[in-house]
Order: C-alpha cells, then sequence, then structure tokens
C-alpha cells in the first residue's frame, strides 16, 4: 500500500516538474508547480513528518505561489500559444554549447544513477521517534535561535532591496 | 464481522459518506435559511410557494441549475475553465474531513472500542484547515482568469488579494488557541475545553479568547467573501464576480463551495471557542453531536444575519481594516496570550 502510493506520488511529481519547463503558457507552469508541491507534501506525510508537509502546503502552494499567480497574470506575459515560428532565445554558437553541456550532464545523470541502485537502501525503521511540532521548536528557537532570526534579518534585506530597485523615483 | 470487513471499517465509511452528504444538504438547508432570514429582515414573506412554507425551493433551484445550459465564453481556456469549479467545490468539502463534530461513541454498542467522530482524525488538523483554506483561492483565480472576462478577472484578483490579507489574522487567531490548549489537534482542542468554571459556566476558549473568537469570525467572513466583505462579487461594480461567466452546474459547484466553506468556517470557530460537543448542560452518550449542530447553526445564522444587515465596504477600508487593524488587534492579543501561558502557567 505504502509502495503503491509513493509511486503514484513519486510519477505525479516528476511529470508535473518536467511538463513545468514545457509549458508555452506561464499560467499552466505555475499551475503544474502548485500540482508537484501538493505531490512533495504528499511524500512527506508517507515519511510522518505531516508537520513538513502541512508548512509545505500553507507556505508554498498558499503564499508563495499566489504571488507567482499575480506576477504572471498581471504582468501578463505574451504566451507562444499565438502561433507562427516559435521564437528562438539563442543563436547557433551558444545552441551547439548547450547540446554539448546538456550530454555532459546526462552522462552525469546516467553515472550518478547506477551509483544509486547499486547501493542498498538503509533500512526504513518505522519505529524511529517522529519529529513533532515540539521538537522542531525547541531545536529551531534553542538550538538554532540564531541562524534562525539571522535568516529573517536576511530575507527582510531582500525584499527591502527589491523595494528600492523596482521604485520608480516618484519626486 | 460483516461480510469479512471488520465492523470499525465500515463505521468509518459511513462516518465519510454521512458527512459528505451532511454538508451538501446543509448547503441546501442554508440556501432556505438565507432566503427565509433576508425576508424576516426585510418585513416579507421570502419562499413559500415550492412545497409546504417554500421548504422545496432549494431542490427547486438544483434542478432549474441542472436544466440551464452550460456556456463558455470565446476565448475561454477550457481546461482551467472547468478545473476552477471543481477545485473550489473539492477544497471545500475536503477542510470538512478533518473537523471532529462529536465525543468518542460506539455507537450504542455495536464497535467494541470507542471510535473518534470525525471523517479523519489528524494531529495537525488545524494546519490541515489552514492549508487546504489558503489553496481555496486558487479555484477562484482560475476563475477569473480562465474566463477570459474583465470582470470576472477583476473578481478574481480581488478575491485573492482579500483571502491573502485576511488569512494572516485568521492563522494568528488560531495560534492562541493553539498555545492555551497545547495542541494542534482539533479533538485535543475540543477535549480541553469540556468542564465548568463554578459549576456552571462551560469551560470554553470564548471566555479566555473574546478577542481572538472577534477576530477569527470577522476574518472567516472575508474569507468566505461573505457581506460586508463581499467584493469578489459586488454585483453593483462587477456583475458577479468571479463567477460572472459560469451558468449551470459549473455555477452550483461555486455556490455550494460557498456554502460549505461557511459551514466549515463555522464548524471551526465552534470546535476552537465554542468547546465543539460540549454544552451548558450534558448530553446522554452518543448524542453530544447534537451541541456541535446548535452552535454550528447559531454561528451559520449569525453569517446570515450580518449579510443582510451591513452594507458592503469601500475596498480601500477593507484593506485598511484588514492590515491596520485586524492584524495589529491579531499580534497583540497572540503577544498577551503567550505572555499568560509562560508566566501565569496556564
Amino acid at each position: 500500500m505504502d509502495a503503491i502510493t509513493f509511486w503514484i506520488l513519486a510519477a505525479i511529481l516528476v511529470v508535473s516538474s518536467v511538463l513545468v519547463v514545457g509549458q508555452r503558457n506561464p499560467m499552466y507552469s505555475v499551475f503544474l508547480l502548485i500540482v508537484s508541491f501538493a505531490a512533495l507534501a504528499g511524500l512527506y506525510i508517507q515519511l510522518d513528518a505531516s508537520f513538513a508537509a502541512m508548512i509545505q502546503i500553507i507556505v508554498y502552494v498558499g503564499a508563495i505561489m499566489v504571488l507567482f499567480l499575480f506576477v504572471v497574470m498581471l504582468l501578463n506575459v505574451p504566451t507562444d500559444d499565438a502561433g507562427g515560428e516559435p521564437r528562438r532565445m539563442f543563436g547557433a554558437g551558444p545552441r551547439r554549447i548547450g547540446a554539448v553541456l546538456s550530454a555532459v550532464f546526462a552522462i552525469e545523470l546516467a553515472l550518478a544513477l547506477v551509483r544509486v541502485v547499486s547501493t542498498p537502501l538503509p533500512s526504513s525503521d518505522r519505529g524511529a521517534p517522529v519529529a513533532t511540532v515540539y521538537d522542531i521548536g525547541v531545536k529551531l528557537f534553542r538550538d538554532y535561535a540564531f541562524a534562525f532570526e539571522a535568516t529573517s534579518v536576511l530575507i527582510l534585506v531582500a525584499m527591502v532591496g527589491a523595494i528600492v530597485l523596482a521604485r520608480k523615483e516618484a519626486r | 464481522m460483516i461480510f469479512g470487513i471488520s465492523r470499525e471499517l465500515i463505521v468509518h465509511l459511513v462516518i465519510i459518506v454521512v458527512v459528505f452528504f451532511a454538508l451538501q444538504i446543509t448547503a441546501a438547508v442554508l440556501v432556505y435559511m438565507e432566503r427565509k432570514v433576508a425576508g424576516l429582515i426585510q418585513e416579507r414573506y421570502g419562499p413559500y410557494l415550492v412545497g409546504p412554507k417554500g421548504l422545496m425551493q432549494p431542490l427547486a433551484d438544483i434542478l432549474k441549475l441542472i436544466m440551464k445550459e452550460e456556456l463558455r465564453p470565446k476565448g475561454a481556456d477550457v481546461i482551467l475553465f472547468y478545473a476552477a469549479p471543481v477545485l473550489s467545490a473539492t477544497a471545500a468539502f475536503a477542510a470538512f474531513a478533518v473537523i471532529p463534530f462529536g465525543a468518542d461513541t460506539t455507537f450504542f454498542g455495536f464497535l467494541d472500542h470507542p471510535i473518534h467522530l470525525a471523517a479523519a482524525d489528524v494531529n495537525v488538523g488545524l494546519l490541515v484547515i489552514f492549508a487546504i483554506s489558503s489553496m481555496g483561492v486558487y479555484g477562484v483565480v482560475l476563475a477569473g482568469w480562465a474566463s477570459n472576462s474583465k470582470y470576472s478577472l477583476l473578481g478574481g484578483l480581488r478575491s485573492s488579494a482579500q483571502m491573502i490579507s485576511y488569512e494572516l489574522a485568521y492563522g494568528l487567531s488560531f495560534a492562541a488557541v493553539i498555545m492555551l490548549a497545547g495542541s494542534l489537534s482539533l479533538r485535543g482542542i475540543v477535549d480541553q475545553q469540556s468542564g465548568y468554571w463554578f459549576g456552571f459556566i462551560p469551560h470554553w476558549y470564548l471566555f479566555l479568547q473574546p478577542i481572538g473568537f472577534l477576530i477569527f469570525l470577522t476574518a472567516g467572513v472575508a474569507e468566505t467573501n461573505r457581506a460586508p466583505f463581499d467584493f469578489p462579487e459586488a454585483e453593483q461594480e462587477l456583475v458577479a464576480g468571479y463567477h460572472t461567466e459560469y451558468s449551470s452546474m459549473s455555477f452550483a459547484l461555486f455556490f455550494l463551495a460557498e456554502y460549505v466553506n461557511m459551514a466549515t468556517v463555522s464548524a471551526v470557530a465552534t470546535d476552537l471557542f465554542l468547546g465543539g460537543w460540549h454544552g451548558p448542560f450534558p448530553l446522554p452518550d452518543g448524542f453530544e453531536w447534537i451541541w456541535f449542530l446548535v452552535k454550528v447553526f447559531a454561528i451559520l445564522f449569525f453569517y446570515i444575519w450580518m449579510r443582510w444587515t451591513l452594507p458592503r465596504y469601500r475596498y480601500d477600508q477593507l484593506m485598511e481594516f484588514g492590515w491596520k487593524w485586524l492584524l495589529p488587534a491579531a499580534v497583540v492579543n497572540l503577544l498577551v496570550t503567550a505572555g499568560v501561558v509562560i508566566y501565569m502557567g496556564w
């Protein structure tokens, strides 16, 4: 039962992630990305990390993707659906380099996969204590309090920076 | 064992089916209630022709919707246009799955061990509700975008901005209750509210968190896009908002989703603040869910009452209220609660 659910979720995750890149309409890309996040949350639940799964949905699906959606809807990105020749983004030279690079990447991936298959997976022990919200809270706010706060300041700085950059001179 | 299936499994399946249909019936009852209460408030009769006292009116509405032609505007995005109402309705029903609605029961001796009365009993129940309600916004945005109509798009944009703004206050009012109860499970929170102070005041979080309750109710109205916060479908400005272009059953799904969402918000409010199935006086074993039902419908009546009493705000007032008043109030409420929990050792 667990294995079937895992394979279904994994298939949804991989297929939708690949399709995200393949879409011509950015709206579809956003929704496929949401589907893949939801499948990922399902995998988290299978790992007994229901808190992480819910946070994944609340933060990514509920907040970040809504912003993506706004940007796509408001910027009105031209879609390639209109017909005619597909746009070529790069000239012939960069495309050749790209072909070589992707071939190298494919070989690397194949090698990595072979190694993964040959090493046996660590036996899953279901009896291990589950990380509760309490444990996560203690780790985050006691053991790693400084890193946690520093990250939040970093994100704030990035946000202020984005506003400063995007702001037009009003005066 | 019956036909090789354990009794527990049968009971679980029955509960799931019952919850699913009870929600649909609730939606139908709400449609009738809304019209009757509106009639009462506006000093007229409301529906009275179809069936005794107009009781068959919801059925007539559904039949009318089924008979209508399914229209799709030119230039609409076919897949997303039809996915939107499905998404809305699914999210609305899914959220109710984790809401417990009664004390543990053996169904009058049918089972050997008492089981929880809920479609799914999840440890992080509150987070599930929050996660699913944050997904509900997609149905609305999608409908607005895929319809290829300016009214729909404006309605969808307004709705998503409103839902995002009020979700923060909504979540923070949850958090205060979570701290008091020390649990993320809705059942755990309800169990904390059993018993009485001085023997007669029920041990409800309403009395410990009056401000939290008000914030929750207000944000809940905004979350469900009901008046006085019904900008997404402000008739005078946007025809009907995000579902302008929908007809027949796809419109019915949006309609259903709205009423099911109302029921969900009321049920969550009941579990969090009104003691769930713990009433002012105890009911016999196996009938505690009656208290739950009574409270949910009391809140639903309040929602309808508000809709027909208060005029719609202006859009900038809505945003100002959400960000400058409701959110700070929720943060202060959370901080005070946290201080009390830590220093007074509750």
